[in-house]
């Protein structure tokens, strides 16, 4: 029988691990200068939008970042039925010689990265690119790997990780359930 | 030896003598002997069993298109004749727009003896009015009747001088045959390729309105009264034209008027998806268009049904639309429509109907046959009218295809045709 | 049946607004490409699109070419000249000669109405129509409707004229079934002899003057007097079209309110359209090109959707 949906972070643990997260980065980064922040469509760009948030409080200064739409990009689509919405992509002027954070939500086979890293190169050399991500649930099929992980999780295939986010679900919750079940 | 052949225990109607019974019909030597209730089989005598059928004077199409001489790859006098007889037809008059056009008397004298040659339907020629059906000068008639030609047309295209009209028409009149006439405007139809309506405004066609066939049609009425000549008007197709034949009737003027099935039967509707095999010229008209000719038909404006008949290639139909040649085949599909549309639907009824195929045609052409009087040449269509079947135009026996029929289920069909008292088509299914 | 809109782009006839809606929505960012440094994504990488073009047309092939490429579709173009019959080789032909050479895509413009719709019956190849005669050509109706909707949002009750040589137009055609269709107020303006016999009957309303349409109207789309379409002569002479019909910054002065220029191009400077009026602050027609190519784009992207049954096949989660 189906289970019933496990949450993994409530409200609270979500924003505690974003703070940890941004710190995190800010470290790597040894401050914040070049350091843009790249979500990745859709609620990698509310994330890094959060992380941006954070950052500016903390460090006080601005931090550049951009939104990134990485369906021209898919190496699946001709599998993948009708036409998905392709969202919007702006990216701040140049990439070049900068250090590009990539933001999403959640971690799985690795090709929403790949394609990401693609459509990264036609925009730009950043001189370096960091991969963040809120949960890693494994189960990778290339090999890419997260720099900064809000939360690893072990699932099946069977089952799914879901993030809602305030800006778009009205909710901030991040929850495992079964593949089939309504969302 | 005489030769007899007893048609038995069908319904006999035969409009021309005012008859409806039900019994037999006797032919001796090729030639109507006597019908009645019973009739005792002479010895030796040919039975052919028509019980629950109708016996008719034989259907006679005045207006198909053979395609022969020049285009045998698309049909030709035998395939046609053959096609015609499948449909019920014992007699068509086949028209002269072929290459060469025939407008001599050779070419009449061809066309005549291929169909003497196939045995199937009787064939009379058409003769063009003017040289080439060029427009310019009158082709010689009485030659042409001479080799048996029993009209003439510059059919496929309109006659624009309307002083060769005249002069044709006067003409005529020593021949005492019809001249008959493509009714359309060319200024007005030029690069039209369906009806001018809401269809063509929707499909981005360019349309032939109306009026291109009525201007001539009033023109032709006119110089029919000035000429005393007998005017017949082809394959009309608007409600415009019953109107102007009907004012011309009432004030004498000799003219007749012929309708084709699918103009009873079918709307520009059947344009959708640029089917090119809806498309001819004149075209599929309006819905109210359709009630005016049907009723045109009922109250007498209108004479007879006809089919025009116009094979062509696949290749050349297999086309956007507005490159596809106009045309579709009729001689195999025409009862059936015919049936369906005018019969059953209580527009004609079935003495109506078997006036319009059989008696007026010959009437108005001066043909033997139309009628079962004893004397008559033994030209008899037995049918059906109650039989369904679905159009399949694989298995027609013309060559043509081209035909907006096809899968339609009609009601009524051809199963017994008989040319001079010999029995030239039997239905096999 | 592949993706939401079918196989094929024959009109916009057949669409539904829903479909309308959706090749709007996903031309927006596609408009975005054309900005980048690298006017390339790589989502159409691998596929071979012909443009078979029947009639001779610079610009329309121009922005499909660059749809097709900063996709990073492989193209051909394939220019021949009229009809079948003028040719030699039949329309059916041509497409299936093509065909065997495996394309996935073919762009259609033809002199004869029905010709898109004529090859999308017979070849498996999606098939988009670029122009067929006097019947539709879809996606420029479609970036005359991106290119208002940007400009004022929603379409419903918004008050559109055509104004020109309706009867010969297929612009004038996909645009009036294009607006209908998402609810704007639709009329037409131009001499009667150029509007179809029946276009009482085709939901729009009918100027004769242009004065009152462009009392009317909210936006104007001026329609090229199409020269090489006349079979004869509907009108007297060009100069007296411009002086009756013509948009002039005379004319357009005395408007209510702020018009909106529309013109699919090319443009007759000084017959349909002045100059002052054609590069003036009211008009869009730049915008108009831009768009023709994120709208081609977007076309092309829902056309070669994925195949359904591949994607039960494959369902898993992707992330």
């Amino acid at each position: 029988m189906s289970k019933k949906p496990t949450t993994v972070l409530d409200a609270r643990a979500m924003d505690r691990t974003l703070r940890r997260m941004a710190d995190q980065i800010v470290e790597r980064n040894a401050g914040t200068d070049g350091l843009i922040l790249v979500g990745i469509q859709r609620r990698g760009v509310q994330l890094a939008e959060r992380l941006g948030r954070i950052i500016e409080a903390q460090e006080g200064v601005s931090v550049a970042r951009g939104a990134l739409d990485i369906t021209l990009y898919r190496d699946d689509l001709q599998t993948v039925g009708p036409r998905p919405v392709v969202g919007a992509t702006h990216l701040p002027l140049t990439l070049d010689a900068q250090n590009v954070v990539i933001v999403d939500d959640v971690l799985y086979t690795g090709r929403t990265v790949r394609a990401a890293l693609d459509e990264l190169a036609d925009f730009g050399r950043p001189a370096r690119i960091s991969l963040a991500v809120l949960i890693d649930r494994g189960g990778r099929e290339l090999p890419i790997h997260a720099d900064i992980v809000g939360r690893a999780v072990t699932v099946t295939s069977a089952q799914r990780v879901d993030v809602f986010v305030d800006e778009l679900d009205g909710r901030d919750d991040v929850v495992i359930a079964n593949r089939h079940d309504e969302e | 030896m005489s030769r007899d052949v007893l048609l038995q225990g069908g319904r006999i109607v035969d409009p021309s003598q005012g008859f409806d019974l039900v019994g037999d019909l006797l032919m001796r030597d090729g030639v109507v002997e006597h019908c009645g209730a019973t009739i005792t089989v002479p010895d030796g005598a040919e039975v052919v069993e028509c019980r629950g059928l109708v016996v008719a004077p034989g259907f006679i199409d005045v207006h198909v298109h053979l395609r022969e001489p020049g285009r045998e790859d698309v049909e030709t006098v035998a395939s046609g004749a053959h096609a015609a007889v499948a449909g019920g037809f014992t007699g068509v008059c086949a028209m002269p727009n072929t290459k060469p056009v025939t407008d001599n008397q050779a070419t009449v004298g061809f066309v005549k003896r291929q169909g003497e040659a196939a045995g199937f339907a009787r064939v009379y020629p058409y003769g063009a009015i003017s040289v080439g059906q060029k427009g310019e000068t009158l082709a010689e008639m009485g030659e042409m009747v001479g080799a048996g030609a029993v009209a003439f047309s510059d059919d496929g295209r309109p006659v624009e001088s309307a002083h060769l009209m005249r002069t044709a028409l006067e003409y005529a009149r020593a021949f005492n045959v019809p001249v008959a006439e493509h009714c359309e405007d060319m200024s007005l139809a030029r690069g039209g390729a369906m009806n001018e309506g809401i269809v063509s405004a929707r499909l981005g066609l360019k349309g032939i309105p109306a009026e291109a066939e009525e201007i001539y049609v009033i023109r032709d009425i006119l110089l029919a009264r000035r000429t005393g000549g007998h005017i017949h008007l082809c394959h009309l197709s608007t409600k415009g034209s019953v109107e102007l034949v009907r004012w011309g009737k009432e004030r004498g003027v000799n003219v007749t008027a012929e309708v084709c099935s699918h103009h009873v039967s079918l709307t520009e509707d059947a344009v959708e998806g640029y089917n090119t095999n809806a498309k001819m010229n004149p075209p599929l008209r309006t819905a109210a268009d359709v009630e005016a000719l049907q009723q045109g038909l009922a109250d007498g404006t209108i004479d007879l049904l006809v089919t025009d008949h116009a094979p062509h290639h696949y290749d050349e139909k297999e086309r956007e639309f507005a490159d596809a040649p106009n045309g579709i085949v009729g001689v195999e599909t025409a009862l059936g429509v015919n049936c369906t549309y005018l019969l059953h639907r209580g527009v004609l009824s079935l003495s109506h109907m078997i006036d319009a195929m059989s008696c007026k045609p010959a009437r108005t052409f001066h043909l033997p046959g139309g009628s079962l009087r004893r004397g008559s040449v033994g030209d008899v269509t037995v049918f059906d009218p109650a039989r369904r079947w679905v159009v399949d135009a694989a298995r027609f026996k013309s060559k043509g295809r081209n035909t907006p029929y096809g899968g339609h289920e009609l009601t009524g069909q051809a199963r017994i045709t008989i040319v001079g008292g010999r029995v030239v088509y039997r239905a096999v299914d | 049946m592949s993706g939401a809109l079918g196989k094929d782009l024959l009109g916009l006839s057949p669409l539904s607004a829903d479909q309308i809606r959706l090749i709007l929505d996903t031309a927006v960012p596609f408009r975005e490409i054309s900005e980048r440094q690298i006017k390339k994504v790589p989502t159409l990488r691998g596929m071979t699109i012909v443009n078979l073009f029947f009639e001779a047309s610079t610009r329309t092939r121009i922005s499909f070419e660059f749809a097709e490429k900063r996709l990073s579709a492989d193209t051909v173009n394939v220019a021949s000249a009229g009809s079948s019959v003028t040719k030699g080789e039949t329309l059916v032909d041509t497409a299936r000669n093509l065909e065997a050479m495996k394309i996935d895509m073919v762009v259609i413009r033809h002199p004869s109405s029905g010709a898109a719709q004529f090859l999308s019956e017979r070849i498996e190849s999606n098939v988009i129509n670029a122009g067929d005669g006097t019947n539709e050509h879809p996606t420029q109706g479609l970036l005359d409707l991106l290119t208002l909707r940007t400009r004022f949002g929603d379409l419903t009750g918004r008050r559109i004229c055509i104004v020109g040589d309706v009867l010969h137009s297929r612009v004038a055609r996909s645009n009036i079934w294009g607006l209908k269709k998402l609810g704007a107020d639709v009329a037409v303006c131009g001499p009667r002899s150029l509007l179809p016999n029946a276009i009482g009957e085709m939901g729009v309303t009918v100027f004769d003057r242009v004065e009152a349409a462009i009392e009317w109207a909210d936006a104007l789309n001026v329609l090229r007097l199409q020269l090489e379409r006349m079979q004869g002569g509907y009108i007297p002479s060009l100069r007296e079209y411009n002086r009756v019909f013509g948009i002039t910054s005379a004319r357009l002065d005395k408007a209510p309110r702020e018009l909106c220029i529309l013109h699919p191009g090319p443009m007759n400077r000084g017959v349909e359209i002045d100059s002052d009026v054609a590069d003036g602050p009211h008009s869009v027609i730049l915008e108009q090109v831009t768009n023709g190519v994120a709208v081609r784009m977007a076309v092309l992207y829902l056309l070669a959707g994925g195949k359904p049954e591949l994607a039960e096949a494959a369902k898993k989660g992707v992330s």
